[in-house]
């Protein structure tokens, strides 16, 4: 059985409906909407008080996206040309689970970054850096029953931006995950250990938590290292974990 | 025992390069029979529209049900046919988004009350380090939006930040503030 139907045992006494519910983030775990050192933040964060959403069929459900969006060579960004492209070959993987440890199957990863001179390709990106005509600096993934993904990329660059005189970004991949539940929904970024510029970051110290600012530095491996071929890199991601909850349904009496 | 969490981050200013998707606004296909389209545009605290967001709507189909294992109704009768359930669309220049999709049904809130028809929202961006969660509500559903449980937790003066503005048959108009005085109401979730 699937942790999702452990979840739905079919309840006892008619009338009692099974709902999860999703454990709040502990204070300091995602960084504050407004975090005045990060500038942009300053018109575009809610300035009045959030209202309690209770989480209800809409928030433990969200979208199951997969096999129509991907194909094999999503998850392999160095080859998706004809030719290589420039720079260090990593492998980044990892395993995707709850809080609660549980791991979390069947869940779309996407992934973006800079290639290995830090630039983006995309038509805003402005830094006097080379494209890279055999990379895109796109992946997707489906995690496996284990929770697993998998992707082989280059090491991305470091960058410059506006944030503040003599900002630079640490090298870092974007990655987009949904979970099982929109309340799982988490948009987050991963780093590369013993990078310099991560004390001067502003992004990544956002994060109230030391410990959970430490979450997103990936690991590296030698073990899942190839040899001959390729470095390793762990990252796993944590999301929301579920607690059971019962409540009484109307349909049933 | 419970782990810390990986912690959110912005989605940065480059997203688009791997986010969109052709058909990520189409919830359901265009010219689907009964389809509505939400458009709206996103604004900051300064009246300016955000020309690099994100955003994306989960909702119900029709019939109140969605196809998910965690519906504890059990299965839909379509199973992987049925409604996704999910759109996604990046802002344009003017901060404009579009969503195609079709009118959700009413769903059981789990205390014999019941929920109007909604769509959950998440608003992404550059300068935001997490998500934002909105919901739209239907402006026809005036009955079911007053006996709504979320809605009656949010200030009376405010509720209309929530609720889709009718154009024209099939076309709901829904703005999102980040702040300032029509500042859309946000939720903890």
């Amino acid at each position: 059985m699937t942790v999702s139907e452990q979840q739905l045992v079919v309840p006892e006494a008619p009338g009692k409906l099974i709902v999860p519910t999703y454990a709040k983030p502990a204070p300091g775990n995602h960084p504050p909407l407004d975090f005045p050192p990060y500038k942009s933040t300053g018109l575009r964060h809610p300035t009045r008080p959030l209202v309690l959403l209770p989480q209800r069929l809409t928030e433990v459900t969200g979208p199951l996206l997969g096999d129509d969006l991907i194909s094999m060579q999503d998850a392999d960004l160095t080859t998706q040309h004809a030719g290589e492209p420039q720079g260090q070959r990593i492998i980044v993987f990892g395993q995707v689970r709850d809080s609660g440890g549980r791991p979390v199957p069947d869940t779309l990863v996407e992934i973006w970054q800079t290639n290995a001179a830090g630039r983006y390709r995309h038509a805003r990106e402005h830094h006097p850096a080379p494209l890279d005509p055999n990379f895109d600096g796109i992946g997707r993934a489906i995690t496996d029953q284990g929770g697993r993904y998998r992707f082989i990329t280059i090491q991305p660059g470091s960058y410059p931006w506006g944030n503040h005189y003599n900002a630079w970004r640490p090298a870092h991949i974007h990655f987009s995950l949904f979970g099982r539940a929109f309340t799982q929904r988490l948009v987050t970024q991963m780093y590369f250990p013993g990078d310099p510029l991560l004390p001067l970051d502003t992004i990544y110290n956002s994060v109230p938590d030391e410990q959970a600012r430490a979450r997103m530095i990936a690991q590296f491996s030698i073990e899942d290292t190839q040899p001959e071929w390729a470095l390793a890199y762990r990252f796993d991601i944590v999301l929301r974990g579920r607690e059971a909850a019962v409540f009484e349904s109307p349909e049933g009496h | 025992m419970s782990e810390l969490l990986t912690p959110s981050q912005t989605v940065g200013p480059y997203f688009a390069m791997r986010l969109p998707w052709e058909q990520g606004p189409f919830v359901v296909p265009d010219g689907t029979p009964g389809a509505i389209t939400i458009f709206g545009r996103l604004y900051d605290g300064a009246g300016d529209p955000i020309p690099d967001g994100l955003i994306e709507t989960w909702q119900a189909g029709p019939d109140g049900r969605f196809a998910h294992p965690d519906d504890p109704r059990g299965p839909v009768p379509d199973g992987d046919k049925a409604f996704r359930g999910f759109g996604r669309c990046p802002t344009g220049r003017d901060g404009s988004f579009k969503i195609v999709t079709v009118k959700p049904g009413a769903l059981p809130f789990g205390d014999g009350r019941t929920e109007a028809p909604h769509i959950d929202v998440s608003v992404f961006s550059r300068g935001m380090l997490d998500r934002s969660v909105t919901r739209v509500y239907f402006p026809d559903e005036e009955a079911a939006n007053a006996a709504d449980p979320v809605l009656q937790t949010v200030p009376a003066e405010r509720r209309a930040t929530l609720i889709a503005v009718p154009v024209e048959d099939g076309l709901l108009r829904f703005d999102i503030h980040m702040q300032g005085p029509a500042e859309t109401v946000f939720f903890d979730l």
